[in-house]
This record gives C-alpha cells, structure tokens and sequence, in this order.
C-alpha cells in the first residue's frame, strides 16, 4: 500500500467510494425486487394479459424471466464495481 | 444392455471419477480443510456452488412439486435462484475481504461477543444437519429404486463414499469433486428434458418448447392445452395463482434470504482467490443454477400434459408399462371407486382413484416419454450426484463449526494445528454417522424440517450479517437480541403450526395470512428492528470493531483466509 499522506483526504475518497457503492446496489436491488415480487407476483396477473409466445407474461415472469434477469443483474454488479474499484485506487493488485 | 445395468456403468464410473478427484485433491492443513486455501477460481468456485447448493429436492423433487403446484411452483423458482443476488451484492464481496473461515468467525468478530459467536454456532450446525438428513435419504431412495439394494445399503454405500471423499479431502477435495458432480448432474437433468421437449413441441430448448406448441409445434399453445385439460378434471387452470399474495410474498422472500443466509452456501465464497472474484464467481454460481432452474419448470409442464393425457379416463387394462412399474413401488395408487375399470383423475378428492407421488415426475420422466436406457441410468446418476455434493459441503460446515468454532475459537483455544485438522476429520466422521442414522430411520417430518432451516437461516443470520457490515452502530446488544428473538419467534410459530396444534394450520388461523414456511421474513423484520432500536440507545461499538468494518468495505487487500488479525 501506498505510504498514506494525510489522513482526512482519504477517509473522503473511501466515504465516497461507499457511498457510490450504495448507489449501485440500490439501483440494482430496485430491479431485483421488481421483477420478481413487482413481475412475478403483485401484478402478475395483470401482466397476463399481455401474450409473450405461448407465454401469458406475469407467468413467464414468475418461472422464467425473473431468473435470467438475476443473473443479468450480478454480471452488471461485477462489471461496475470492477470499475469503481479501479476509479477509486482500491481494486486489488495481482495475488503474489 | 437393460436399465440396470446402465445404471451400475454410469453410477460406477462416476463414483469412480468423484474418488479420483477426492485423492488427487485432498487436503493437507487446516487451511486447505476449510476453504482450499482461498486458491479456488472463480468458475470452479461457481460450478461448486450450484452442486453444493442443487440438492436431492432440487434434482428429483422440485419439478414434480412445480407441476402439482402450477403457478404457484414460482415461490421455489425465484426464491432459490434471486436470493444470490443478495448473495452477490451484499454478503459475498465482505465476507471474503473479512477473510476468516466461517459465519460464526464473522459474527463472534464482528459483534466481539462469545454470545453471538455461540448463537451462530448452534443455529449453523443445527441448519446444515436437517439439510443432510435429507441428502442421505435422497441417496437412499435413489440406490433402492435404481438399483435395487433396499434403502438401508444404498444410504451405507453412499456414507462410505461421503466419509471419503469430505474427511480426507476437506474443502479441497470437496470443490473439485463438486465441479465434477455438477457436470454429471446437469447433464443428466438436460439430455431428458430436451428430449421431452423435441417430442412434445418439437423445439430442442425446452425454455422455449415451455411457451410452445403441441403436437410437435403445429398444435395449440401448450400452457393453453394444460390450462383447459387440467381446467375440465377440476384442478383449476395451470397458470392460476392459488396461494394469497401476501403469502407467496412471504415464502419466496423468506426462501431468498434463507439461501442468502445458509452457511453451507457463504462459505463458499471463503474459497475463492480475491473479492472481485467472490462477486464473479456469485455470478457464475447462479449461471449453473439457472440452466436446471429455468428447465424444471418446462419439464413440470410436459409432465403434466404427458400424464393428463396418458391416464384420463384410460381403461386401467391398457396403461403402459411405466404405470405399473412405479404402481409395484407404491408411488402411484390406483382405488377404482365406482368400479367402472376407469381411472378417474379428477380435482375432487371423493371422486379422485389415482394418487401419484410428486418426486416421479423426474425420475420416470424418461419412461413415461419412452427414452432410450441409458438415459434412465444417466437420471439414476444425476440423482445421486446432487444428494452426495449436498451432503459433503454440509458435512464440512458441522466439522468447521465444531473444530473451529467450537474449539479453537471457543473452548480449547491453543490447540494445534494437527489437532484442530484431526478433531475436524472426526467431527466430519461422526456427522457422517449420525446423518446415515436419520437417513435410514428418517423423523416423519424431513420436509418440514427443511423449511424450518430456511426460516431459522434467514431470521437469524441474515440481518446479524447484512448489519454487521452496512451499519456501524449495530452493537453486539443489538445483534444478539436480535438473532434470538429471530430465532425464537420463527421456531415458535413453525412448531406451533406444524407439531403442537396441526389442525390450525389454515389460512384463517395464520398470522397475516402467511403459513410457516413464509413465517421466517416475519422473523426476519422482527430481527432487523429490534438490532436497529437496541444499538440506538446502548453505546455504539468500540474504535477497533469501526476499523475492521471501515477495512472489509474496501476491497484491496484481502489475503489467504487466515488464523489470525491482519
């Protein structure tokens, strides 16, 4: 690690490192939560109505659409903090 | 070659193929014992996980119990597979930065209490042992109707092959001979269900054959097809929801935040390398999870619409021979009510003759569809692989706990090294014993019991380690009561409902509604607000404890899962 100057300067970056990380979760887990108990079960059946293939949609929502959207949501998490960790200098060197 | 011999090729070679894994992989210090010396990549890790996590219910049972259940099967579906997205942004990353071995380890540190440390013990050895009970059960049944050994050898046969491979292997051992049960299970879940689905709609992906349509693609829509056929017996329609909403709410929340809470799935992500790879290595888990999760629904369709089809109103005299097969096992039962020669299957249960046992719906999937043998033998397999990866990871969390944990940490801290490893091989050893015990004379309620794991994990770990790492004031006050009144209010309502007063267990009885499975997201919030109200007015945890939070924030840094402070 760097030999760290001031103490203040860095307490900032790594408040605001947090709290950009807070950011990125709370949007994601918004969606989380959307698809699945907002898609998949509160409006389910009105969602129904509309047809996806053979699919009524709140139904393909609940057994299918909410678990690609589960992985897609972790791969967007990866690819973002692996950003902002090297944004913020705190992404980890290789392994010796 | 016939259906049993098949079956004695392929569950050989892979047992073989696990052994020769266990050996080139075993572990030699505590470190390789309990996480593979944090050497695992993060795909590896990812193929382990989904092994470790895809049990004998997943495997055999979890298709059939969608198809009996219909729509509301999507409880199982999004609460077993969205609760690693929890996993991945809010636990796995700082669990691994916090680098020690075990939930416990984080809970004792974090909250500096032997209280919460002993609390997490006892709740972590208490989940995973329901959990492998039932595992050795699974293993029991399959061998018995596979191969024809009778339940008490095949749960002796699969103890023998368990007590190897996790007490000489330990983590090490086990990840990589879970990377290849993964291989095998998987495989052996998709070669029939793509079948089913080239015959039934004529589309190779059954994710897409699901929404299809019958006869091969030029009929009806096949979920319509359903929804009338099942509509005219008096089931209700496929796609209908059943459960209230508030209770479906509740079961799959609680079914999220119970995986995210399971010991046996975080300490996986001890294993891996760096943080960033803990987050990817979440993220490929849940890949290899998806791939069989969003199939069992498809297969629980053709299914459904298979069996519909082949017994309504068919003359008994002329069912195939499947029917009969699994009639001589008792897992299907024919009454002739009104003596007609008729089988009768119907949603009133006066009129109904025929009862079938959900868990066939997997297993004689592949005959009901005509398969070929070898993909019989293959299910066989494919069975087994989930029960023993299940059962190995389990065994390892109950031997951490009580080496490490228990011991180490606990009552006999200056142990060494080779005492630790060796207590740890017996702890897995006797845990090996008393899991085959149950799974030969098994307590009625293994099912229950599971739900009560799931509703225990996530009222009582959930919250202690999402505070522990997102709030700096939760004290160590704060976090105990919270767990236990978690703990105790789940436990409370489950065993009310399920054992002391059984025939209460309706919806009008219900608190809100929500049936003992979903009860543990009550418990859950309960833990929240009481660890939230009780750290604001006692003192705020001391200087050291803000600095070790402050540091797992951070990913740089995080070294080898270690013994000691950093």
């Amino acid at each position: 690690m760097s030999s760290s100057p001031a103490k203040r300067p860095q307490n900032l970056r790594r408040h605001q490192y947090w709290r950009r990380n807070l950011q990125i979760l709370g949007i994601l887990l918004s969606i989380w939560f959307l698809v699945s108990f907002g898609c998949g079960i509160l409006f389910s059946e009105s969602l129904d109505e509309i047809p996806l293939g053979g699919f009524p949609l709140g139904f393909w929502f609940a057994q299918q659409g909410a678990i690609y959207v589960f992985v897609l949501l972790i791969v967007v998490y990866v690819i973002l903090m692996n950003a902002l960790d090297r944004a913020f200098d705190v992404d980890e060197k290789e392994q010796r | 070659m016939t259906v049993q011999a098949w079956t004695f090729v392929l569950v050989g070679l892979s047992f073989a193929l696990y052994i020769g894994v266990a050996i080139l992989a075993r572990a030699r210090s505590t470190g390789e014992f309990y996480v593979a010396s944090s050497q695992v990549p993060a795909v590896l890790n990812g193929m382990a996980t989904a092994a470790d996590w895809m049990s004998a219910a997943s495997f055999i049972s979890m298709a059939g119990l969608i198809s009996f259940m219909g729509r509301d099967g999507a409880v199982y579906l999004m609460g077993w597979t969205g609760g690693y997205v929890l996993l991945a942004l809010l636990l796995a990353p700082y669990l691994r930065k916090f680098g020690k071995f075990t939930v416990p380890d984080f809970v004792g540190d974090r909250y500096a209490s032997q209280t919460a440390r002993m609390v997490a013990i006892v709740c972590a050895i208490f989940v995973s042992f329901t959990y492998v009970v039932g595992q050795m059960r699974g293993v029991g049944i399959v061998f018995s109707q596979f191969l024809g050994v009778g339940i008490v050898q095949g749960v002796l046969i699969g103890m023998g092959i368990v007590f190897f491979y996790a007490v000489l292997g330990g983590m090490k051992g086990i990840t990589y001979t879970q990377v290849a049960q993964y291989c095998v299970l998987i495989f052996a879940y998709m070669v029939p269900a793509i079948y089913i689905s080239i015959m039934i709609t004529g589309h190779a992906i059954p994710q897409l054959g699901f929404g299809g349509n019958v006869d091969g693609g030029n009929g009806a829509a096949l979920l319509q097809t359903l929804d009338e056929l099942s509509e005219k017996l008096g089931f209700g329609a496929y796609t209908e929801r059943r459960l209230g909403k508030l209770d479906m709410f509740a079961i799959t929340l609680a079914l999220m935040v119970g995986t995210a809470g399971l010991p046996h799935v975080i300490v996986r992500f001890y294993t891996v390398k760096k943080v960033a790879a803990a987050r990817s290595s979440a993220g490929w888990a849940l890949l290899f999870i998806a791939l069989l999760y969003t199939t069992a629904p498809a297969v629980a369709v053709f299914a459904r619409t298979n069996l519909l089809q082949a017994v309504d109103d068919q003359p008994y005299a002329s069912v195939p021979s499947w029917f009969k097969s699994w009639e001589s096992t008792g897992l299907i039962q024919f009454d002739d009510k009104n003596g007609d020669g008729k089988i009768r299957y119907v949603g009133d249960a006066t009129e109904n003759e025929l009862t079938i046992d959900r868990d066939i719906m997997v297993l004689a999937n592949p005959e009901i569809a005509n398969l070929p043998n070898w993909v019989v033998g293959l299910v066989a397999a494919g069975g087994l692989a989930a029960a023993l990866s299940t059962a190995a990871g389990l065994l390892l969390v109950i031997s951490t706990s009580i080496a490490h944990d228990l011991f180490k940490r606990g009552l006999k801290p200056n142990i060494s090294e080779r005492g630790e490893l060796i207590t740890a091989r017996c702890a897995a050893a006797v845990a090996v014993i008393v899991a085959g015990y149950f799974g030969i004379n098994p307590p009625g309620y293994v099912a229950e019991v599971v739900a009560f794991a799931f509703g225990l994990a996530a009222a009582s770990f959930f919250p202690a380690i999402l505070l522990g790492i997102f709030s700096k004031r939760v004290n160590k006050y704060g976090a105990v009561t919270g767990m236990v009144v978690g703990i105790l209010f789940t436990a409370i309502y489950i065993v009310y409902f399920r054992f002391i007063e059984p025939g209460k267990n309706s919806r009008e009885h219900w608190l809100f509604g929500i049936s003992p499975k979903g009860i543990g997201t009550v418990g859950m919030v309960l833990n929240f607000v009481i660890a939230l109200t009780i750290s604001r007015f006692t003192p705020p945890p001391p200087e050291p404890i803000q600095r070790l939070i402050e540091e797992i924030r951070i990913p740089r840094g995080a070294g080898e899962g270690h013994e000691v402070d950093a």
